[in-house]
């Protein structure tokens, strides 16, 4: 089997490039889904607020699905459905597996990775205690849920406040399901504000900051667990236990992007995110070899991942017409104080003609501050910010006459107002 | 006086409602703001998302969501209200499920297409 | 009429299992019973893992013989059973004089053990062999002969082999009292079933004084020792390519870190004296040790890429060898206790004993004439691409992964769904499959697993259970239905 461009997985990120690289003219395009349907995690979310970036309209996850199903529906893109990818060769060799085409090996002049992301789970975070059945990750139990129709439990316990958690003790609370606590162990909740109003304050749930799970009990089902305040280290507080009869607890402890096959590949990776690094197109270190979305890494809002691999899509369709990417000078995104990570990590000054997205996160919650690109000692770029927490991921745009005053490695930093 | 975060932005303005006086907001710092904290106090409205049971599908449950928002105190009862509806494949985005919600006027809407999956 | 069987077995572990698999090639009528809901849910699913050399045990006891000599056959088991399992070799690091004088003491012990290939390597040779250990060490015991195996596969294929070589197992049965009768025994459980059987062995764990004291004035305690573990991904899995032990001190015997045959690094265990039967909790104290205690062995860990907690118990009682005997007084009624470490090495062999002591007992043993071979499973992950694609024209099942993490197919669960010891559970079906065993522990495969279960065994999904019984993932509540 041959392909021009194969896309990996056929969630948000994989229909945006799929599309767009359809757009930019790509043909012979293939989308690999190891689900039955396309969509990926937003057929279970079914919660609104999706879209008003990307449709400017508020939507569900499976509107939102929808929408790009049915401009591919429009495209000549092939899908092959509940087919796993199991290998990716550094020639592009795409080895994958079903139960119709049985054992395939696709061979393929750019590949677009687009794997999304996994759920942390108990074992990643060392809960100590019994083990139970009853303890989920959010996007589990929102599975039994929404698309099984299964209530997972009926007296909860949520370990921490990204959105899924949030979302879900909403969810569940709705079903007729009590949530007792929603449990941080940062100081501050990872959710969107939104979320916090209208899925804890809506209902009464309270959230504990600066609080943790210290102990699961139960011999069978969970019967029980145990609530500790955590110092500034993150260390549990004696004394402050609190316990919480429950049949259920739900982790929202998050996301790892999804980069086995990534891995496997050689391809360069970033430590910060746990995705590959990629250049201001999205292309890795692979040429030829395009990411996007959760699997470069983890995004609250899907309009970015839409936005970010309809670029990957439009860059593989370029990569085919022959555009190779430009010999010139790279220049390293370094992170100054208090930012986490950008993406891209790396620019190819020659190849930038137009305005170039930085996504980027923030390591601690800032109130009043400025945004400082320099490039060495001269400062490039600064923008004001009202506030900004990890929680919610950055965005600039830096114009090409900015980026072309760049003579060395750039260096993204958050200065705080002094008081 | 109540106070509130407000969502309309990721800034997370915290407003001060004053019930005696108006639903006066103060701490915002747009519009927007005062709209919504003044909206939140006096009429709050949420749109429901929620699932029916169906049947035929590829999965057993049917996204759906309210065609308008409504009173946010009717939230639970309108989820309730979904419990006697089931549902048969195919459906169309955008399909009406259940007509006025418990008299509220908003439809709850099928909020995925699902073919029909042979048995 | 009632069944009176030759021998029944107490205990589906690995010492139970072996004792099964050894009785099952003679012309007998044979049971085994187990008050969990599957074979190997005791000790034998949660230890360390290793098959030990033989080094550690005094000279001339029990323990000494049988683990040496079920060091190769658990190598041979293995093989022939398609158990996964590695001879990777071990070390015992010695950081210090002192240290290094334990090593070479238990260098001398192994050998009058007869453990063979030992050596005694230097600071350089030994950090070629494992250049991520900490650097600080003087020397190392290197034992060519220690490995590591899937301890539950192994015992799950010795269980299953028996029972399709003719004998009977009764999961869910808890012994709740064992009286002499008229040629032999009467062995009641908890759920009102009667077994009768000439003779009886026990190898019942962390439980063996309480059924031995149905049977028997007490005569022994068995004060369960908890040790905590820790399971990494697999990114970590090759960071030692043998297991490494730390010298034993008077502070304590230290912690292993070693590769699982999965491809998991594991690192464990601590030790709590006196802990209850079902005490399997962590805590969060003796984790953190854990992790600093391992330091000394490799400081280059990273517990972030934990992917699961465990803890086992250890059947301490109070002697220092195994207890391996006809009861006194109790004509044909063998028992096994006290089978600590290094229990499932010794496991094979001491069902060696077990059925020596049955024969003299008076049992007679009679050869089959000819027995089935032990059931090949598909793994799909390791056939090469065009044995993939036959396997997948066979049964189109085996083209649809199911675990992502660890490539597990449809195919593989229907197989071990049908099997002889059908799996009662998700976490059951793990053992047999591999399925949720990954770095998303379950996440994304277990609501599918869940599902294949219910549609194979035509139940509803509220009745699939996680593990034991009563651990339900869905709930009913109240009788009412779901959403």
């Amino acid at each position: 089997m041959k392909y021009d461009i194969v896309v990996i997985g056929g969630g948000p990120a994989g229909l945006a490039a799929a599309v767009s690289a359809w757009e930019h003219g790509a043909r012979r395009i293939l989308i690999l889904e190891r689900d039955k349907e396309l969509g990926g995690i937003l057929n279970q979310c079914i919660h609104n607020g999706f879209g008003l970036h990307y449709f400017k309209e508020e939507l569900t996850g499976p509107e939102y699905a929808g929408r790009f199903i049915e401009l591919l529906r429009q495209t000549g893109v092939e899908v092959k459905l509940d087919t796993m990818v199991l290998h990716i060769t550094k020639e592009k060799e795409i080895h994958a597996v079903n139960t119709k085409d049985g054992y395939m090996v696709i061979e393929a002049k750019a590949v677009i990775l687009a794997m999304g992301c996994r759920e942390r789970t108990r074992g990643a975070i060392a809960i100590p205690g019994d083990r139970p059945s009853g303890i989920f990750t959010a996007g589990t139990a929102q599975r039994y849920i929404n698309m099984e129709g299964y209530l997972c439990g009926k007296r909860v316990v949520v370990l921490g406040s990204g959105d899924i958690g949030l979302i879900m003790a909403r969810r569940m609370t709705l079903e007729g399901a009590e949530v007792l606590a929603c449990v941080e162990l940062m100081p501050y909740s990872n959710g969107l504000n939104r979320n916090i109003v209208q899925c804890l304050n809506d209902y009464g749930i309270p959230l504990y900051l600066s609080h943790t799970i210290t102990k699961i009990e139960g011999k069978r089902r969970v019967e029980r667990v145990t609530v500790s305040k955590v110092d500034g280290e993150r260390r549990p507080i004696p004394g402050t236990e609190m316990v919480f009869d429950c049949d259920t607890v739900l982790l929202s402890v998050g996301l790892i992007p999804e980069n086995e096959l990534t891995r496997e590949a050689e391809i360069v990776m970033d430590p910060r995110t746990n995705g590959a690094v990629v250049y201001e197109n999205m292309e890795t270190s692979l040429p030829g070899v395009f990411a996007c979305g959760n699997a470069v890494h983890v995004h609250d809002l899907v309009d970015f991942v839409s936005a970010e691999s309809a670029k990957a899509g439009a860059a593989a369709a370029n990569y085919l017409a022959g555009e190779k990417d430009s010999a010139g000078p790279i220049v390293e995104i370094a992170n100054g104080n208090g930012v986490g990570y950008t993406v891209p990590q790396k620019l190819r000054l020659e190849a930038i003609n137009a305005p170039v997205e930085l996504y980027f996160r923030v390591r601690q919650v800032y109130g009043k501050s400025d945004l400082v690109l320099k490039s060495g000692e001269r400062e490039l770029l600064r923008l004001r910010r009202e506030r900004m927490a990890p929680g919610e991921m950055e965005k600039i745009v830096l114009p090409p006459s900015k980026l072309a005053k760049a003579d060395s490695g750039l260096t993204l930093s958050v200065e705080e107002e002094p008081v | 006086m109540t106070e509130l975060t407000c969502i309309v932005c990721p800034k997370g303005c915290r407003l001060k409602v004053d019930e005696e006086n108006h639903f006066e907001v103060a701490g915002a710092s747009c519009p927007r703001g005062i709209a919504y904290g003044k909206k939140e106090l006096t009429a709050p409205t949420r749109t429901v998302t929620t699932t029916v049971a169906i049947e035929g599908a590829l999965h057993s449950r049917l996204p759906v969501k309210t065609s308008q928002e409504i009173d946010r105190a009717l939230v639970k009862k309108a989820v309730e209200a979904l419990k006697a509806v089931r549902v048969k494949a195919p459906v169309k985005t955008g399909e009406v499920v259940l007509k006025d919600v418990l008299g509220t006027g908003a439809d709850f809407i099928a909020a995925k297409e699902m073919g029909r999956v042979p048995l | 009429m009632q069944t009176m069987y030759d021998v029944l077995v107490i205990g589906a572990g690995i010492t139970g299992g072996c004792v099964l698999h050894e009785l099952s090639k003679y012309q007998l009528n044979i049971a085994v019973i187990d008050r969990e809901n599957d074979a190997a849910q005791g000790t034998t699913k949660a230890n360390s893992a290793i098959v030990h050399a033989g080094y550690d045990p005094l000279p001339g006891t029990k323990m000494a013989f049988h683990n040496v000599r079920g060091n190769r056959m658990v190598k041979e088991l293995c093989e022939r059973f398609q158990v996964h399992y590695s001879e990777c070799g071990s070390l015992v690091i010695a950081a210090d004089d002192g240290e290094a004088e334990a090593v070479r003491n238990l260098y001398e012990r192994g050998i009058k053990n007869g453990v063979p290939g030992l050596k005694i390597l230097s600071r350089e040779e030994t950090l070629k062999l494992e250049p991520n250990l900490n650097p600080e060490i003087q020397c190392s015991l290197y034992a060519p002969t220690a490995g590591i195996v899937s301890p539950w596969e192994l015992c799950i294929a010795l269980v299953e082999n028996a029972v399709e070589n003719g004998a009977s197992f009764y999961l869910n049965h808890e012994v709740t009292a064992i009286a002499q009768e008229e040629g032999g025994y009467a062995v009641s459980t908890k759920n009102g079933a009667v077994f009768h059987t000439r003779y009886l062995v026990c190898a019942a764990g962390v439980y063996a004084d309480a059924v031995h004291a149905m049977a028997a004035p007490a005569d022994f305690s068995i004060s369960p020792a908890k040790g905590e573990y820790y399971l990494l991904d697999k990114n970590q899995g090759s960071l030692v390519s043998r297991v490494i032990f730390q010298c034993p001190t008077k502070a304590g015997k230290g912690v292993l870190v070693s590769p699982t045959v999965h491809g998991n690094l594991i690192v464990g265990p601590d030790r709590t004296d006196g802990c209850g039967r079902e005490e399997l909790s962590t805590e969060g104290a003796h984790l953190a040790e854990i992790r600093e205690v391992s330091r000394k062995t490799c400081d280059r860990i990273d517990f972030r890429q934990s992917i699961r907690n465990f803890a086992g118990l250890r059947a301490i009682s109070g002697q220092e060898d195994f207890i391996i005997r006809e009861i006194p007084g109790r004509p044909g009624l063998i028992e096994l206790a006290g089978i600590q470490s290094p229990g499932l090495t010794s496991a094979p062999s001491i069902a060696l004993e077990a059925v020596e002591l049955l024969q003299k007992a008076g049992l007679e043993l009679v050869k089959k004439e000819s027995l089935r071979a032990p059931r090949k499973a598909v793994r799909i992950k390791e056939l090469s691409p065009e044995e993939q694609r036959e396997k997948i024209k066979e049964n189109p099942l085996y083209g649809r992964v199911i675990c992502r993490c660890e490539t597990i197919t449809e195919g593989e669960i229907v197989d071990a769904l049908k099997s002889p010891i059908i799996p009662p559970a998700v976490d059951a079906v793990k053992r047999r499959t591999n399925a949720g065993m990954g770095r998303c522990q379950g996440g994304f495969c277990s609501p599918r697993v869940l599902e294949i279960i219910a549609r194979e065994k035509g139940i509803d999904p509220t009745e699939v259970l996680q593990d034991k019984e009563g651990s339900f993932i869905l709930p009913r509540f109240q009788g009412e239905k779901q959403l």
